[in-house]
């Protein structure tokens, strides 16, 4: 039966990128994968024939002539000579240069980059996700305020959030804090969850879902700041002392704070790890699911024969993937929150007395 | 936009918008999930300890009624026997006193029988007595009744008399 379905796929998926591959000639697998994976200000669902649909998002600058608000579908579609999808009030989209993909401010000639809170389509996609996380979180928390302890346990979606939450919290946070965890849970139960839900919505391949939230390094750089300060905050006297007066040979840290110096740099070495393992992860997934998509249309050039073999191949590899992305979702999630967890830990330790 | 690079406007909203879900998850989400979550754990666990003494308690229960029952059982069969050893003392003692009194009636009774028939007997004797005396005295008068007779009579009496002499 499955093969049967996926037989079919293939089939349907041969004649639709067959004539796509006629009319359009060469492949640009590097854009297509890019193009997802960054950031934009309009977001693209697909295209019909030669009609691109696309919905159109707010774009809110604020430049050296005060604020903007405008549609995003007031750029142009195709970038003209030097390179630029030019929109009203002197704004354009750069395709080249070091602003690409941004909008800039022309000025006789002059990119100026303005200060730029669009809603872009991660943005609004992140909406969509955070939306999402709020309903899971708060419509079960409401069952939890109107029953009693005494109540049987809850069913259905509630006894599922709530399994996720015990076993994050008791298994995860718990652990790796110690004692005093319930301070630091409910951020830590947010990061998972909102890390959750973005990677899941991620692996949908049409709105609401498809944006590439937490493989974008601004979510993941502030979720790491998030945990940076944090850290910082509850540092124990030993944590600040192990760092600037550890014990190791007096040579080590005198004259020149050689150890010192490296304990002052994991500071800033652990968020950074946890900001790009997420990023990483995230977006490589994307990439590889993309890649291996594109996979089809490439050999669609190459003669029929190629196409089904290839087709199949892909379509079979693809399907591992996603398995495999889902899997990733929770671990990434999961991973993230156990790490900032194990720092939240290292820096309240209290050194045992003997 | 370059791949590395956070850009400005989604980090704006990253902050914005995960401070909020921040703020109404700490406030309104999880504590009470985990909370209730933890309430119930204790609950169970009081629930089970609470089952676990009332099963120690019904067990001592048992165990309580269980001795009870033997030692009332004990006392019974004492105290059957000992109704059983007054019964029988009570029988016994009956028993002899029956015989006692009936060896005493018979005794009375024989003693009376004696006296009655020494009586009887003294009686008998002295009526016949009187009888044979009776007797005697009509014999003698048919005897003597003519003078012949009483002459024969005399002559044989004076006879004896002097044949003894």
């Amino acid at each position: 039966m499955r093969k049967t379905i996926i037989f079919i796929l293939a089939l349907t998926l041969h004649v639709i990128v067959a004539s796509a591959a006629e009319e359009g000639g060469a492949l640009d697998t590097k854009g297509i994968v890019l193009d997802h994976i960054k950031d934009s200000y309009g977001w693209h669902v697909t295209d019909i024939g030669n009609k691109s649909i696309v919905i159109d998002l707010p774009v809110i600058i604020k430049s050296s002539t005060g604020w903007h608000v405008f549609s995003s579908g007031r750029f142009a579609h195709e970038a003209d000579a030097e390179g630029y999808r030019q929109g009203p009030d002197g704004f354009a989209i750069a395709t080249r240069g070091d602003n690409a993909g941004k909008i800039v401010e022309l000025t006789n000639g002059e990119e100026v980059v303005p200060f730029d809170i669009s809603i872009t389509k991660t943005v609004a996609v992140m909406f969509i996700d955070v939306i999402l996380l709020l309903l899971c979180i708060l419509i079960p928390a409401r069952w939890y305020r109107h029953h009693k302890a005494s109540d049987p346990a809850p069913k259905g979606f509630t006894g599922l959030i709530e399994m996720l939450i015990t076993y994050v919290n008791d298994e995860i946070i718990a652990p790796a804090i110690g004692k005093g965890y319930e301070k630091y849970s409910p951020y830590l139960l947010t990061c998972f969850f909102f890390i959750f839900v973005c990677n899941l919505m991620g692996l949908m391949p049409f709105p609401p879902g498809g944006g590439n939230v937490t493989g974008n390094i601004a979510i993941t750089f502030f979720l790491a700041m998030c945990t940076f300060f944090i850290v910082q905050f509850s540092g124990s006297k030993h944590y600040w002392k192990e760092i600037f007066w550890p014990e190791v040979p007096i040579l080590l840290k005198c004259p020149a704070p050689i150890i010192p110096l490296i304990e002052f740099v994991g500071i800033f070495t652990k968020p950074f790890a946890l900001m790009i393992r997420l990023f990483a992860n995230m977006m490589a997934g994307h990439a590889i699911a993309l890649a291996l998509m594109c996979i089809i249309f490439l050999m669609a050039s190459k003669g029929i024969g190629m196409l089904v073999g290839m087709t199949s191949v892909s379509i079979l590899l693809s399907v591992f993937m996603m398995v495999l992305e889902c899997l990733v979702c929770f671990i990434q999630s999961m991973v993230f929150t156990m790490l900032s967890a194990t720092f939240i830990g290292l820096a309240r330790t209290v050194p045992e007395e003997e | 936009m370059d791949l590395l690079i956070p850009s400005t406007g989604l980090l704006f909203w990253m902050t914005i918008v995960f401070l909020i879900v921040l703020f109404l998850l700490w406030k309104f989400g999880f504590p009470a999930i985990v909370n209730m979550v933890n309430a119930r754990k204790a609950f169970i666990d009081d629930s089970l300890r609470k089952a676990h003494e009332a099963n120690e308690k019904l067990a001592n229960i048992q165990q309580m009624s269980e001795a009870l029952l033997q030692e009332a059982r004990q006392k019974q069969s004492q105290i059957l026997k000992e109704a059983a050893q007054t019964r029988d003392n009570i029988v016994g003692q009956a028993q002899e006193k029956a015989r006692n009194e009936s060896a005493r009636i018979i005794a009375e009774a024989k003693a009376e029988i004696e006296n009655e028939k020494q009586n009887a007997i003294r009686d008998i004797r002295n009526e016949v007595a009187v009888l044979s005396v009776q007797i005697a005295e009509k014999i003698l008068r048919e005897k003597l009744s003519d003078d012949k007779k009483q002459m024969e009579m005399i002559d044989r009496m004076l006879d004896e008399v002097a044949v003894k002499n």
